[in-house]
Order: C-alpha cells, then structure tokens, then sequence
C-alpha cells in the first residue's frame, strides 16, 4: 500500500458541495486533527474493496457530524449518541450493505454508551470507528468519559478529580468483554509506523464486515489541538506522554479467523402465504344463524369476575367468541395488569344487535360473581331485572337483591366431579347460555377450538358446559 | 372474509403487516407490550425483523434508520415510553422520515399507572420533541380501526414522508373485539429519496443537521407547507347523530365508545344529542367543528385528561359557542349514566 497518495480516494466527493462555506475542496477539521486523517485512511479502505456503492456512513454528533460532506456513499446523520442504534435499523434493511458508525468519544462512551454496547452485544454487522480525543471538541472543550486524571477542560477548569468525575473510561477492554464483537482493537493516529496500523486495522473492520463476520470496533486516539488548546506538535507530545498510558494500544479481542465467511442474507419482501401466516381466518368460515333470546336477556351487558386462576377472562372470550360466531357485534375488556397478579380478575362482555357504544360495563345486565368478594363489589351495580350467575361452592352469602333474577349453581362442585375444578367456568358458560338461550349448544362448540390450544381437552369442555346447560334445565322441570 | 375476534394491539402489527411493514424495533411496555409481542411472534414469520431494543431512545432511532431505507417500520410504546421517544420523533420530522408510532396511552404524570388515559395528547398532536414539527396522529375506537388505520397511517407516512402515530388508550389497546382484516399489499411505491444500498445513494442523504439559518428556515418553510397540505387533505372524522342535534358530544378513542351509549340513551328520551368524534386528531377537524358551532346550542367535549383536546375544540370555535368540559383521570374512566348527568345539568340550564 502506498503510504502517501496524491489522488483524492474516490470514496470522496470531488467537490464538498454539501459543505456550506465558499471553499469547497477542504474539509473542516483543525489543522493537525486526527479526524481527517482517520476519514482518508476509511475512504481508501471502501475504495480498494470496491464497497463505495453499497457503504452508509453515519454521522452523529460531534466533530465528524459532518461526515457526509466528504464520503461519496449513503449517508445518514442521526442524533447524538445513537448512531449504533440507527446503524442497526438500516443494517437489518440492507443486510448486504457496509455500514459505518463513526463516533466520538462524547458521543460513543457518554450519551450512547447503552447503544454501543448493545449493538455490540447483538454483533451487529457494523464496523464502529471510535475516535478517542479525550474531549468533547465540537462543543468547545468540555469533559469527556476519556478526559484524563488532572486534564483540564472547560467543564473540569481544575482538572478531571475522580472524586467527583470519575475516572477515564477504557471502552474498548469493556467491549472485548463481551461475547459477540469479532474484532476490538485500539490503535493511534501519530508518526507513521502507528498510522499504518490504524490503516491495517481500518481494513480488518471492513472486510470482517464484508464477509459478514460481526462487530467491530476500532479505538483511534487521535489528538484533537484545538479543545485540548494546545499546538499540533505540543498535542501530539501530549498523546504519547499521557493518552498512551491511560489507552494501551493493541487487540483486545479478535475472532476474525475463527469466523467463517458468510453471505449476506438480502431482506426480499414477500407476500407468500401471508395469511395464513399471520393466522387469519378463512373466508369460508361463515357465522351461524341463531334464534333471538327472549327480550329480556337481548343485547347482553355482561361483567364477569372472580379469583385470577378461575378462567374469569377465559369464559368472557368464549362468549364473545361465540357471539361473534352467532353474528353479534362483540366486545370484550379485560381488567389488565398487577391487579390480575393480586388475585382478582373480571371482565366486561357486550353481546348486541347494534354497534356497541360502550365497551365498559358499567351497569350489567348480567353478572358472574365466582367468589364472594366479586359478589359483594358487583352485586350493586346489576340493572334491575337483571341476571346475577354465582358459584354456590364458592359464594356463601347469596345476592340480596330482590329486583334481579338470582342462578345460583354448584359450578365448582360439578366441575371436581369431572375432574377438573379449573372447568368450572365451561359450566357456567353453559348454564348462562342455557338459561337465557342467548347462544345455541352448536355456536359455543364451534367458539371452543379458537380458544382452547389443547385440543385434547375439548371434550372435556364440551361436557361441562354440557353440564351447566343440564343444571338449568333440571331446575326448570 | 371472516373475521377474527382478537386484542387491538394485535390488530395493529397484523394489519401493519397486510400493509408491508416487516420491522418492528420495540421495548415492552404495558398496556402497550402486546404490540411488541405479536411483532416478535409473526415479523419473522413473513421474513421481517423484530428488535426488542435497550430502550425506547434506542428502538426509535433504529427505527429513524431504517427509516432511511426503502422500507415500511413501526415501533410501539406507552406514554413514559414515548417521552423517551419523542428526541427520536423530532429528528425523524426534521429528516422526513416516514414511519409509524403506536402510542397505548396509560395514566400519569411519571410512572403513573397502567390503566387508560388520553393524556399524550398534547405530547403528540402538539409537538412534544423539540422543533416546528407536526405528525400525523390517529386515534383509533375499535379493533377493527386498529389494523385499518394502521394500514392508512403507513401509506399517509410514505405520501407525505412524515411519522404518523396511533394514539390510542389502554382500553382501546386491551379491548378485544372481531376484525375483518383487508387484502395484503401485494407492495407499496418505491422511495426514490431513501437509501436503496446502490449507486444512487451518492446522492442521497438522510439528515436533519442546516447549519446555515437561511437554509433552515426554507426547510421549515417547506415543512410547514407540507403540513398546510396535510391539513387541507387528510382530516377525518366521524359524526353520529349530529344532523338535528343541538348538543353535541365530542371525544376520541374509548371515551367516543362510552359518548355514543349516552347519544343512544338520550335519543331514546327524544333528546337531539349527537357526537363528533375526531378520528385524525392532528390534522384536528376544527373547520368541521367551526360549521356546527353555527347551528349547535353546546358542545361537551369528554376526555381522559385534565383538558387537552378541548382547546383545539375551544380554538376552533372561537368563542361562538359555549364548550363544557367533562373528564376524568388516573386511570379511571367515565360512565355513560355519569356523563348523561353531565348532558342533563347543560340541558336544564
Ligand atoms: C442531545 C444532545 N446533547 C448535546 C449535544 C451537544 N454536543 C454536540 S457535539 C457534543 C460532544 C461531542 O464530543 P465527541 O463525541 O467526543 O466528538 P468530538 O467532537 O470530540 O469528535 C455535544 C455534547 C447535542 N448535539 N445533542
Ligand atoms: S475541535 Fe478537535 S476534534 Fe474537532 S476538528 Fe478541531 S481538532 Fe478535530
Ligand atoms: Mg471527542
């Protein structure tokens, strides 16, 4: 490789025209800054792999936020910080393209330090060039997460003092702990024997990302004279007097031989078979006709609740399920969240002719109460001449109301002698749907195998609500 | 077709997947996590990407880049969670970048609960993030609306380049209910402007940094038309009952539900009570509310907030017509006989 070239790489726009000062063949780093030498070697590197097409450079904030004036690739500026997290969404859409997050230290181990070690974390098929200056430059000076012990910034004017800023944090050995990132070296911009290394590690990141290796993260000091307010010369100095032992140069992790070579997966949109993939129903499955209920116990306004565990939220799907089925509007809420984990649950089922206003049952025409506590909290709010459906196992003090008709039914007791307490619901769904004749035996069979996954139990189901639609009727005769 | 009975936040991802979506880049949330939840089960399914990001700063900018790309993406959240987001949402204005955002609302401030509250409404339809920025924000009552107008929110977001969010409750987000869901897009229109990781993309660029103030100002200029355009075009609503009415209720989301019970109920006494309901909050119906404010003797606007969307109501009807306010918060929610008692003291007065 030749150690000076006299072309501009082709990976830069001949012309900055993006820039918007009058002078369009210069970037705008500082004389002596690390930056634009790191871009340089970056730019050589795309154009020697033939990737110029196909790279997306991001430029989040700071001093290389203006990345995009130079690169003559994709390019995306995002907020300050999260260029790791940007480069995953546009890496995941483009899995053949070559993504670079360039970032400085403010920006990388500051504000986006979750999303770079996330990123590395999920080896993202990202190539991150972290350029450490131990600054904030673009703003002037200010402390970074690398300022050295005793450094002076505008916002540590008496130097960095761990007692109160901590102390300068060393990114890429923290990344090499990590399980997934390919490729973490650190590596300095100085006299040209370490620019050559920055060089060969430049090209190692790329090509493991070309060969769709993982994540790598290559740690440039760079000296950054302005915000350290020092000369070219003096920075440099500084750099290996002070930065060097803080930030030791070398690999710290490295698996790129380990790692075989991959193609990349393309990202093809297809339709094929999309809904039975997303589970939709087929069109054929048409509802049921069914005879209209005696007015009474039309257009349902159900609350149904009880012990979380009880299938309280289970048996307001059934019948909404099957009133759907029946050709209902339905509706159906749950009470969500840690008040199920304490121990209650209810629900709120709509079953009507018309479009359901309301989906919150604030005064039920019907309520299921399976304990005692959702008996005495509901038992007030039933319409008069209203239904109000209890578990006689389970509620002792029965509904005082005089103005509601009462169905008291050992559910519970019934469901042990089938085996299975937990079916208790099925027998109450049988027995509201027996009683008010609001659903037929067929649609609530046919509403089973959508809800229950285990089709081996849907006999067991079937009886029970077999068997609550029997309780009704006995009690009838 | 048959329809299915299911959960409105499963609604969502299934129809943003009819509409072409296949990344989804979340963190979970409750009442909102079934959104991510479905993403994860069936975006990889039909060879989409899910993500369950670090945070919601990170799934939104995840999000803005691949965005970036010729791509349809999504994200979903909670109310605390779309604080965290709305940085991301401004830089996604400020670039263009289309994309959409479902909000399930919860109550606040802070941590607040998880039951439903429609108190981001300022947060979305006003701004929010920082900037002269606005989004297209829907606010869907039902299931079915769920999935259809996610499916609207991805061809408003590719046609105007523009985030659309769905800002919906908890109930809206919990409540299951049946749903027909619509024909896949076979496609959606090619985005000339985004990456396509080819040639071309030398001359594409995905930014929201000017640093020259002239040129920022011709963007916002630029910006704002868009918007002027999007006011004038994409506005929707629904009326119920309005054409007699000399009352008329005003609400979005769960609480229009609750408002067409107290409509029926009333009618029913022979009232002339109706509901407007707005469906796109931002652009907000203000020229069709200003029209009623003609005829109409009152107006009651309900919400789950401590008075958010009444002053856009207020706003356009510019004093001519007397507006009450009736809401209710930290999770609880009005029933139709409390508004009804509402509806009665502004009758009798
Ligand atoms: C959210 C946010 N906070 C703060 C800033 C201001 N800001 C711009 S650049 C920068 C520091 C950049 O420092 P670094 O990442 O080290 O890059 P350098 O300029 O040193 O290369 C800061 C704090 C911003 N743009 N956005
Ligand atoms: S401020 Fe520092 S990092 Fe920024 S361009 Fe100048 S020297 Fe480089
Ligand atoms: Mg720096």
């Amino acid at each position: 490789m030749a150690e000076k070239r006299l072309s501009k790489a082709d990976s830069f726009y001949k012309v900055y025209e993006r820039t918007p000062s009058a002078i369009k063949d210069v970037t705008h780093y500082c004389p002596g800054c690390g930056h634009g030498v790191l871009s340089k070697l970056i730019a050589e590197a795309i154009d020697d792999f033939g990737i110029r097409e196909r790279t997306i450079f991001m430029s989040p904030v700071g001093c290389s936020v203006f990345g995009y004036y130079y690169f003559r690739t994709g390019n995306i500026q995002c907020a300050h910080g999260r260029a790791p997290a940007a480069a995953t969404g546009i890496k995941r859409a483009y899995p053949e393209s070559i993504v670079i997050s360039y970032q400085g230290d403010g920006d990388l181990a500051a504000i986006g330090g979750n999303e770079i070690i996330q990123a590395a974390n999920r080896g993202e098929n990202i190539t991150v060039f972290f350029v450490n200056n131990a600054i904030y430059g673009m703003t002037g000076g200010q402390l970074a997460p690398t300022t050295l012990i005793g450094q002076k910034t505008t916002t540590s004017p008496f130097g960095r003092n761990p007692a109160n800023e901590g102390y300068p944090i060393r990114v890429s050995e923290m990344i090499a702990t990590l399980e997934a990132p390919v490729y973490v070296e650190r590596v300095m911009l100085g006299d040209a024997k370490n620019t050559n290394k920055v060089r060969r590690a430049v090209r190692k990141g790329l090509s493991n990302q070309i060969d769709n290796k993982g994540f790598s993260l290559i740690e440039v000091l760079s000296v950054c004279p302005s915000g350290w307010k020092m000369t070219p010369v003096q920075a440099k100095q500084w750099m290996n007097d002070f930065m060097l032992k803080q930030f030791p140069l070398g690999v710290y992790r490295d698996r790129s031989e380990e790692i075989p070579v991959r193609e990349s997966q393309r990202h093809v949109f297809s339709v094929d078979g999309i809904r039975d993939k997303l589970e939709l129903p087929k069109s054929g499955e048409q509802t049921m006709q069914v005879e209209k209920p005696a007015a009474e116990f039309m257009n349902p306004r159900l609350k149904l609740a009880g012990f979380g565990g009880q299938g309280i939220l289970m048996l307001g799907l059934m019948l909404a399920e099957a009133g759907m089925r029946a050709g209902y509007h339905v509706s159906w809420i749950p009470s969500y969240g840690p008040e199920m984990r304490g121990g209650t649950a209810n629900c709120h089922v709509n079953l009507s002719e018309r479009r359901i206003g309301s989906p919150v049952v604030s005064k039920p025409t019907v309520l299921v109460a399976l304990n005692q506590p959702s008996l005495d909290k509901f038992e007030s709010e039933v319409a008069p001449g209203g239904l109000i459906i209890y578990d006689t196992a389970l509620v002792p003090n029965p509904p005082k109301r005089k103005d509601v008709k009462v169905l008291g039914l050992p559910a519970t007791t019934i469901a042990d002698e089938l085996g299975n307490t937990r079916i208790a619901n099925m027998v109450v769904l049988g027995a509201y749907v027996g009683y008010s004749r609001i659903l037929p035996k067929e649609v609530v069979f046919s509403a089973l195998p959508a809800l229950i996954k285990r089709k081996n139990l849907l006999p067991l189901n079937e009886l029970a609500v077999e068997k609550g639609m029997e309780f009704v009727t006995r009690m009838g005769s | 077709m048959a329809k299915q009975l299911i959960k409105g936040n499963e609604a969502i991802v299934k129809g943003a997947i009819l509409a072409g979506c296949r990344f989804f880049f979340g963190y979970p949330i409750t009442p909102a996590s079934e959104v991510a939840e479905a993403a994860a089960y069936y975006m990889p399914q039909v060879g989409g990407t899910f993500i369950q990001a670090e945070s919601e700063v990170a799934s939104i900018n995840m999000v803005y880049g691949a965005a970036a790309g010729n791509v349809r993406v999504m994200t979903a959240s909670s109310s605390p969670g779309i604080s965290l987001k709305l940085e991301g949402l401004s830089y996604c204005a400020g670039a263009e970048l289309p994309l959409v955002l479902v909000d399930i609302m919860r109550a606040g401030p802070g941590l607040g609960n998880i039951a439903p509250e429609q108190s981001d409404y300022n947060q979305i339809v006003k701004g929010g993030g920082h900037g002269n920025y606005k989004v297209i924000a829907l606010g869907p009552n039902c299931a079915q609306e769920m999935c259809d107008l996610t499916m609207l929110a991805f061809d408003l977001a590719d046609k105007y380049r523009n985030p659309v969010v769905i800002l919906a409750d908890g109930f809206i987000g919990q409540m299951e209910e049946p749903v027909e869901f619509p024909e896949a897009y076979a496609s959606f229109p090619d985005k000339p402007w985004a990456l396509h990781a080819n040639a071309d993309d030398e001359h594409r660029l995905i930014t929201s940094i000017q640093l020259e103030p002239e040129m920022l100002e011709q963007h916002n200029i630029h910006l704002q038309e868009k918007y002027r355009i999007i006011s004038e075009n994409e506005v929707r609503y629904e009326d119920y009952m309005v054409d007699d009415a000399e009352l008329v209720l005003i609400g979005y989301g769960v609480v229009s539900r609750i408002l067409q019970t107290v409509v029926d109920d009333l009618r029913a006494e022979g009232k002339k009570v109706g509901m407007l309901r707005p469906v796109s909050l931002w652009p907000f119906p203000s020229a069709h509310i200003a029209e009623l404010g003609d005829r109409v003797k009152n107006f009651l606007v309900v919400e789950l907030s401590n008075g958010q969307m009444v002053d856009d109501v207020r706003l356009a009807l510019m004093g001519k017509t007397p507006v009450h306010f009736y809401n209710r918060m930290g999770g609880m929610v009005p029933s139709p006989e409390e508004i009804y008692a509402q509806v009665k003291t502004i009758w009798e007065a």
